[in-house]
């Protein structure tokens, strides 16, 4: 089945709008207290630890993965147009995509303890 | 509808109403080469007299007659309806009969051939990719209703006032390549169908004589198509017939998002014979 450009282009957009709000709401979690103190590998464990929390961070990562991978199958479609160059950037990101999601993934499982417990 | 077009075209003539400088002659830069022959480019100065009214256009063709007549130019209609004469004057494309020398600054004029066309001669540029991607968005009314066969039963279609605001600005395109010649995608992408088709896609999808509005779609929703728009807005700025490709393609984006809904009824059929 082929996937459509603007099926594509929603998820694009769907995903800047959840990955501002998820963001937005990170970013005022290391407000609730100093900003080098929320930074204190104590702190930031238990922020891993935290399950809503490690939820949010997952969900920045795979956010912010989808669209800014895209964005850049976008830019690199505009450099160059024959099939092998369109195909090697579509495999090309979507590779990189899952392996960044991938191993952000498994930082935050390690940090959350699951997978020692 | 129509009260907007007229008062975005009066407000743009507003905006470039430039203060006239009379003078009696201007030197003309124009670039010249032979591609074909592999020529590297260089500009050529005439002095050319000139009146108030000398368009650049005027200019160019004195230049050809009276003092090099190798000047390769394209032109026709010199009252901006045919679209030949699109031109980068002073870095801008232009139409050369629509661009008065006294509207310039200076008193030298910079001509050059419109950026993102290959390049021919001297002044003129390939238009066949810029017109097969118009060509490509199957630029006329598809209607599976319309019983054209029968000569003897011609059908027209009724259409209110309404119906034809949705699309008329976009009819006003003489496919002059200004707007293409502007768009920063089509100078990098080489597959993107420009502003020029891309509104005339809309202009078609949104026409409710025509019912071929997936299929159309289905053209433009591409790689390399509506989605490639980067929303830089030359494209309307530089349209000498106040057509907005940009706002066709965000219009028409829209309908692909479903964040509008193509609520046109198809318009009917009513046969001459039984009109009154
Ligand atoms: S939209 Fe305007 S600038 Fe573009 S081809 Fe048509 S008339 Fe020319
Ligand atoms: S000569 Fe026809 S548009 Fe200029």
């Amino acid at each position: 089945m082929q996937i459509r450009e603007s099926q594509i282009m929603k998820i694009h957009y769907i995903t800047a709008i959840g990955a501002l709000f998820v963001v937005a709401v990170h970013i005022l979690m290391r407000l609730i207290m100093p900003f080098d103190m929320s930074l204190e590998y104590g702190n930031v464990i238990a922020n891993y630890h935290n399950i809503p929390y490690a939820i949010l961070l997952e969900s920045v990562l795979v956010l912010i993965a989808i669209h800014g991978f895209n964005g850049l199958r976008v830019i690199l479609l505009e450099l160059r147009q024959s099939k092998a160059w369109e195909d090697g950037v579509t495999i090309l990101t979507i590779v990189a995509m899952m392996g960044v999601i991938a191993y952000g993934t498994r930082t935050i499982i390690v940090a959350n303890g699951l997978g020692f417990e | 509808m129509t009260e907007q077009i007229i008062e975005k075209i009066e407000k743009i003539e507003k905006k470039h109403e430039k203060k006239e400088t009379l003078r009696d002659s201007i030197v003309l830069k124009v670039y010249r080469a032979n591609r074909l022959a592999g020529e590297p480019g260089r500009y050529d100065s005439v002095e050319v007299p000139v009146q108030r009214w000398t368009t650049v256009l005027d200019a160019l063709l004195h230049a050809k007659a009276y003092k090099d007549p190798s000047i390769a130019i394209r032109y026709s209609c010199r009252m901006a309806s045919c679209g030949s004469c699109g031109m980068k004057i002073n870095g801008i494309p232009r139409l050369a009969c629509y661009t008065k020398v006294s509207e310039m600054e200076g008193s030298t004029i910079t001509i050059e051939p419109l950026a993102n066309f290959p390049h021919l001669r001297d002044l003129v540029t390939d238009f066949s990719q810029f017109f097969l991607h118009h060509r490509n968005m199957q630029p006329y009314v598809q209607n599976e209703h319309a019983d054209i066969k029968d000569r003897e039963k011609l059908s027209e279609f009724v259409q209110k006032p309404e119906d034809l605001d949705r699309f008329l600005q976009f009819s006003y395109c003489i496919k002059c390549g200004l707007c293409y010649s502007a768009c920063p995608t089509v100078a990098t992408d080489t597959k993107f169908p420009g502003p020029q088709a891309l509104s005339q896609a809309y202009r078609y999808f949104i026409d409710n004589r025509d019912s071929a509005g997936k299929g159309r779609t289905n053209i433009v929703d591409d790689k390399h198509g509506i989605w490639r728009c980067h929303f830089a807005g030359s494209c309307s700025s530089v349209c000498p017939k106040g057509v907005d490709p940009a706002l066709g393609i965000q219009l028409l984006r829209g309908h692909l998002l479903g964040f509008s809904k193509n609520e046109k009824k198809i318009a009917d059929l009513q046969e001459r014979l039984n009109k009154n």
